[in-house]
Formats: structure tokens, C-alpha cells, sequence
């Protein structure tokens, strides 16, 4: 194991998966010359030449699709956005090209790239440049929607994500970039699809993904001190959804609370919760509470951006209601 | 006629010769588009064929122009209005009229419908429904060429609608900035939607419009078949030789309305008329193979029996397909299977 930080060890799965593969290639604002508005391709310019790093302009919606174009015609590109609040502008590629190529051509055209780049909200830099967007892109069948939550995974998840013959929404988060954690010195890839017990525990199961799996982790902690034992489960992909390894912790602790730093309605913490229902309903003792961002767009002042976003405490409160104990 | 002299019958176009033989086949292949599109619109009318449906009466010089002038391996896109493009390419007609009809044998599968027809086979990368997306996916298809040196060109059509979008000048720039091997081309038919060309866009020389990119443009006769080749494969050779991309702007109608929807009540009938008997394509490329004693009028008559019989015989092959199998609706999402992925209480098939 080496330490290493989550933005090192995305630089590590890219540079690790061009050097296999020589179809594979980098492009986005910012990647090349100036190394990753975020420093993730750090470096990949002098490793891997012009043809296969490549700096484009502020046209995110072109540059999408030349990587639906690409990946058509047999190339694996690695799209990057400086932050999915861009993205939107390049939704249609997204949306109406890249998730339905392979099924409006009947199978004809598969679609093997990677859109990735940094979600979720950041530090006091308002409504346009803090939102986790991952609802709108799981909602879209074709897609598949990736967000990991430290280093290790980081790393093993974008590795997978290049190599998936689909379109893959991989979604970091900007917060997240500067944490340090172990990461497998031997070559890894962790599965698409499969969700990891980040800490196992007996009463609650909360359900966490991204930046919200470290909160969740923070909140256990607290519900140890409290006599609560927290089973906290990041499902790292959002799309497919690992069901089974949810539903396998609230047969066993009879309570769930889901967790996502997204707008609460019609949220991924909706579909987790209505699944739980619809499949574990028998397992349950309480009904499921959803911790999430509040529904409104990202204010600037420190105290009203605190209050916005899902916090530890929130986290303690709702898994104590859960078990009834508040 | 000595047989040599018979091997070079031909037409001459502005330096470019036109044997026999190809004049034949490119007459062939206009006038089955043209016969293949009326069956569409009959099926339309009879509730055969349902969804949006775009004919292209009128510009089959384009499609087939185009086809012409490139090689089987360059790539090729378009908008919806594609039925006339994949046929030109040379797919298999009978699936490409299942498709209309949404038969287990379309050429998607059933999946597309009018709109969204493929042929990884030919090169053929949609069938595309949102006015300018393909532009972007042309692009990542010329760059796929310059990234492996293969040699070949992308043809990404557009309308005269589909060039005013922000995509297709996001494309241009890269396209432009990288010297990639693409031939935009846009169909100039003079209307986008019920909109008229002059109502939709400022500069309505559409050829310039990659001017600002550094982009050469053409302005070509879309109803001479001839002439459109000719000047087509110059474009090509512009892109293939590593110059860049190229703009054509083809100068065409259709004769029906922007889909089969749509009355075209903002036209004259004056204006249709005027198109269709003084510049249609296919009467042109006969008169001209008339008059170079090519051809005959009985055998354009002869032709045309044929063609529609072809046709009809086809509809029908199509519409005795069954419709596609119901498991269908869930392959082609992903490359993994998802039926265990998402199972849901209450599932019924």
C-alpha cells in the first residue's frame, strides 16, 4: 500500500490505463499544458504527447461529442470536464447521443468512454459551480454513474470505468481531491456495480456515496460514543445500484438512512429509499429517512452554505430517529 | 460502334467523366430513393408507418452525389431526414423499410425507426434526431481518423436548420484548429421546418458560414448529379489530403413537406412547381443521357415500371415481417446483461 491523494491516484488509473492501451486518450479544457484545472493530469502531457493529451476550447458540448464520435469509431476517450456544472451545457451529447447510440443503432455502435471531472459543491463559490448532478445522469438508462469516495477506490473505479465498453459518467468530487489515503501498489480493478461496507455495524445501515460516505463514516463515530452502531455502505456506483449489498445490511440492522449532498427531490436518496420499501419492507422497523441537500440553489455566505448542505450532526439525528432514540 | 468506342460512352461534366455504365447506376439509384420515399409516404398515410417521417423528394442528387464521391470506408452522418442517405450507401432496402414499418428485420432492429437508421457496415453513423447533434459526433469521427492516420473522410450532413446551432460551430473551430479530414455539408432546401432560410439565418450563403474558421466553403448545385459529384470529390480530396475540413453547401428542395406531418402550407405551389419541373435531378440526368444517346425514353419508362415493382415487392417483404421479439426491448441498453440488475416486484415480463 502507498499513501497517495485521490487526485494522484485518478492520475495514476489514467496514466496506468493510456499506457495499455494506446486507444485511449485524454481531453478536456485545461488537461494539458496547464496539467488539470484540479492538477488530475498532472504531468500526462510530457508522459503520453499532444495527440493523446489534448487541450481544447471552452466548448464543452463540441468536445463531448467528439468524444461520442471517437468512441464510435473505435477509440476510447477519456472526456474530461473542469466540473460537471459545465456539463450541462453538454447534456445533449450526453443524453440524446451517447446513452442511446448503442440502442438506436441496434447494438450496431458501442459507446466505451469516459466522461469525468468534479462534482458536488465546493468552498463559498455559489448556485452555478456547487451541485451533484449524479440524479439527472442515472436517471438516463445507457448511462453508467460512478462516484468514488476515497483514494483506493478512486482509482480501482476509474480503471474500470475506462475499460466498460459503455458510456460512463464518473463523477469526483472537488472536495475530495486533497485527501490522502492508502491505495494498492499492485495493478486493481474494482468492479462497476459493487458497493463496499465502509464500516460494519448492527443498528442503522446508512447509505452514503461520495464526499457524504466520509460524513457518514464521521456520524458512525459519534452513534459509537452514543451506543449506536452504524453499518455505513457507499454504493460507488450509482448506476446500477448494488441493491443486494443494501438490502443485505438493513435485513440485518432493520433501519436505513440514505445520505446524498443532491437536491432531496427526486434524488438518488428517493430511489435507494423506494427500493428499500419496495424490496426490504419486511426487514424494516422504521420507515427510511433521507438526510440531503436543501432544496435551493447554493447561497455564498458561509453560515446559509452550511445550512444548505448535509452535515455530520444531521447525519447522528436521523439515524438516532431511526432507532428510535431521539 | 466499335466496342472500344462503346466502353467510352460517356458524359463529360466540367472535366470529370461519367461512363456509361456509373451515369446508369447513379440514375438507378435517384430514382429508386424517389420511388422508395413515395411507398413511405403511401405507408405513412396508411398508419403503416408511424412517428416523425422526413422525405427527401427532390434530393436524391445529394445523397447520391455524396455516395459517389467517396469510398466505402469514409464515414458518413446525418440528420433524420436519412432514409435517402442509407440507401445511396448501400443498405439492404428491405431493412431499411422493416425499419420504417418497425419489423424484427429493420435495420436497426425496430429500434430506431425513420429517424434513427445505422450500418456500422457501411460506415453509416446515424440517423440522428436532434437538429445539429450529429455535427459533434462527425467531428469525434474525423478525429478518430487523424488520431490513427487512416486515411479517411467524414461526411457530416447537415440542413439548412442544423448550421445555425452552437454545436456545429463548437465543431468547426476543432475541426478547423486540428486540421481534421471532414466534409461538412449542409442540405440547403431552402426551409428548416416551416421556416424560410432568410426568416432562420442572417447569412444565408451558408458556404461562408466556416469563413471566421478559416473553413473553405462551396457552393454547389444540389440537382445536377453531376455537377454535385464533380465538385464533391474535390472537397474530398481537400479533406483526405490533410488540408483540413471543407464546408459544401448544397443547393436543393424537397418537394414534400418537412415531414410527413407537415402540409407545407408556407410554400407556393408556384415555388414547388418551379423546383420540381425545371430542376428536378432525375429528369435532368435523363434529358442529358438522352441527348447523348445513352439512353432511351422507353427505357427510363421501362426503369421506372421496374423500380416501383422492386419497390412494392420489398413493402411487402416488410410488412410480412413480425414485429420484434418483446425481449428486444431490454438488449442493447448496456454491454452487460441488466435483467438481474434491476429487477422490480410486480415484473411481468
Amino acid at each position: 500500500m502507498s499513501k497517495m491523494t485521490y487526485r494522484e491516484a485518478l492520475n495514476q488509473a489514467m496514466v496506468e490505463e493510456m499506457k495499455r492501451d494506446d486507444r485511449v486518450f485524454l481531453m478536456g479544457e485545461e488537461v494539458a499544458e496547464y496539467n488539470g484545472a484540479y492538477k488530475v493530469s498532472q504531468g500526462m502531457l510530457e508522459k503520453f504527447g499532444p495527440k493523446r493529451v489534448i487541450d481544447t476550447p471552452i466548448t464543452e458540448l463540441g468536445f463531448a461529442g467528439l468524444g461520442v464520435g471517437a468512441a464510435m469509431a473505435g477509440l476510447r476517450p477519456i472526456i474530461e470536464f473542469m466540473t460537471w456544472n459545465f456539463a450541462i451545457l453538454a447534456l445533449d451529447q450526453i443524453v440524446n447521443a451517447a446513452a442511446k447510440m448503442k440502442y438506436m443503432s441496434g447494438g450496431q455502435y458501442d459507446v466505451p468512454m469516459v466522461f469525468r471531472g468534479a462534482g458536488g459543491s465546493a468552498a463559498r463559490v455559489g448556485a452555478q459551480h456547487s451541485q451533484s448532478l449524479e440524479n439527472w445522469l442515472a436517471n438516463v438508462p445507457g448511462l453508467k454513474v460512478v462516484m468514488p469516495s476515497n483514494p483506493a477506490d478512486a482509482k480501482g473505479l476509474l480503471k474500470a470505468s475506462i475499460r466498460d465498453n459503455d458510456p460512463v459518467v464518473f463523477i469526483e468530487n472537488e472536495i475530495n481531491y486533497g485527501d490522502v489515503g492508502e491505495v494498492p501498489d499492485k495493478e486493481y480493478i474494482i468492479p462497476l456495480g459493487v458497493a463496499d461496507v465502509k464500516r460494519a455495524g448492527s443498528d442503522v445501515t446508512i447509505v452514503a456515496h461520495s464526499r457524504m460516505t466520509g460524513f457518514a463514516l464521521q456520524a458512525a463515530e459519534i452513534l459509537a460514543g452514543q451506543g449506536i452502531e452504524a453499518e455505513v455502505i457507499d454504493p460507488r456506483t450509482i448506476r446500477p445500484l448494488d441493491e443486494n449489498t443494501i438490502l443485505a445490511s438493513v435485513a440485518k440492522t432493520n433501519r436505513a438512512v440514505v445520505v446524498e449532498e443532491g437536491w432531496r427531490f427526486a434524488g438518488i436518496g428517493a430511489e435507494i429509499s423506494a427500493r428499500i420499501m419496495e424490496r426490504g419492507f419486511d426487514d424494516l422497523d422504521a420507515p427510511v429517512i433521507r438526510v440531503t441537500g436543501k432544496d435551493v440553489p447554493m447561497p455564498y455566505a458561509a453560515n446559509l452554505e452550511a445550512m444548505a448542505l448535509p452535515s455530520v450532526a444531521e447525519i447522528v439525528q436521523a439515524a438516532r430517529v431511526a432507532c428510535g432514540k431521539a | 460502334m466499335s466496342a472500344k468506342q462503346k466502353s467510352e460512352a460517356g458524359i463529360t461534366h466540367d472535366g470529370l467523366f461519367f461512363p456509361q455504365e456509373r451515369l446508369h447506376e447513379i440514375h438507378d439509384q435517384m430514382l429508386f430513393i424517389r420511388r422508395f420515399e413515395e411507398k413511405a409516404g403511401q405507408l405513412y398515410g396508411l398508419k403503416k408507418i408511424g412517428g416523425f417521417c422526413h422525405l427527401c423528394n427532390g434530393q436524391e442528387a445529394v445523397c447520391v452525389g455524396l455516395h459517389q464521391a467517396s469510398e466505402p470506408t469514409d464515414y458518413m452522418m446525418t440528420s433524420y431526414r436519412d432514409h435517402g442517405h442509407i440507401l445511396a450507401r448501400g443498405s439492404d432496402p428491405t431493412a431499411v423499410m422493416a425499419e420504417l414499418l418497425g419489423r424484427s428485420g429493420g435495420i436497426v432492429k425496430g429500434k430506431g425507426g425513420s429517424m434513427h437508421m445505422f450500418d456500422i457496415d457501411r460506415n453509416f453513423a446515424g440517423g440522428n434526431g436532434i437538429v445539429g447533434e450529429q455535427v459533434p459526433v462527425g467531428l469525434g469521427f474525423g478525429f478518430s481518423s487523424w488520431y490513427k492516420d487512416d486515411g479517411r473522410v467524414t461526411i457530416c450532413i447537415m440542413g439548412d436548420g442544423g448550421i445555425n446551432q452552437g454545436a456545429v460551430y463548437e465543431s468547426f473551430n476543432m475541426a478547423a484548429l486540428w486540421k481534421l479530414p471532414i466534409v461538412f455539408v449542409v442540405e440547403n432546401n431552402q426551409y428548416a421546418m416551416g421556416t424560410s432560410l432568410d426568416r432562420a439565418s442572417a447569412e444565408t450563403h451558408l458556404f461562408k458560414r466556416g469563413i471566421s474558421f478559416k473553413i473553405p466553403g462551396m457552393k454547389i448545385d444540389g440537382m445536377d448529379v453531376l455537377e454535385f459529384e464533380k465538385k464533391m470529390r474535390e472537397a474530398m480530396e481537400h479533406a483526405r489530403s490533410g488540408k483540413g475540413p471543407m464546408l459544401v453547401e448544397a443547393i436543393t428542395y424537397r418537394y414534400r413537406g418537412h415531414s410527413m406531418s407537415d402540409p407545407a402550407t408556407y410554400r407556393t405551389r408556384a415555388e414547388v412547381d418551379e423546383w420540381r419541373s425545371g430542376r428536378d435531378p432525375i429528369a435532368r440526368l435523363q434529358a442529358q443521357m438522352i441527348d447523348a444517346g445513352l439512353a432511351t425514353e422507353e427505357h427510363f419508362k421501362q426503369k421506372d415500371k421496374d423500380i416501383k415493382q422492386q419497390v412494392a415487392a420489398i413493402a411487402k417483404d416488410a410488412e410480412a415481417q413480425p414485429e420484434p421479439d418483446v425481449s428486444e426491448l431490454w438488449t442493447d441498453i448496456y454491454n452487460d446483461p441488466i435483467e438481474n440488475a434491476y429487477p422490480y416486484p410486480g415484473k411481468v415480463n
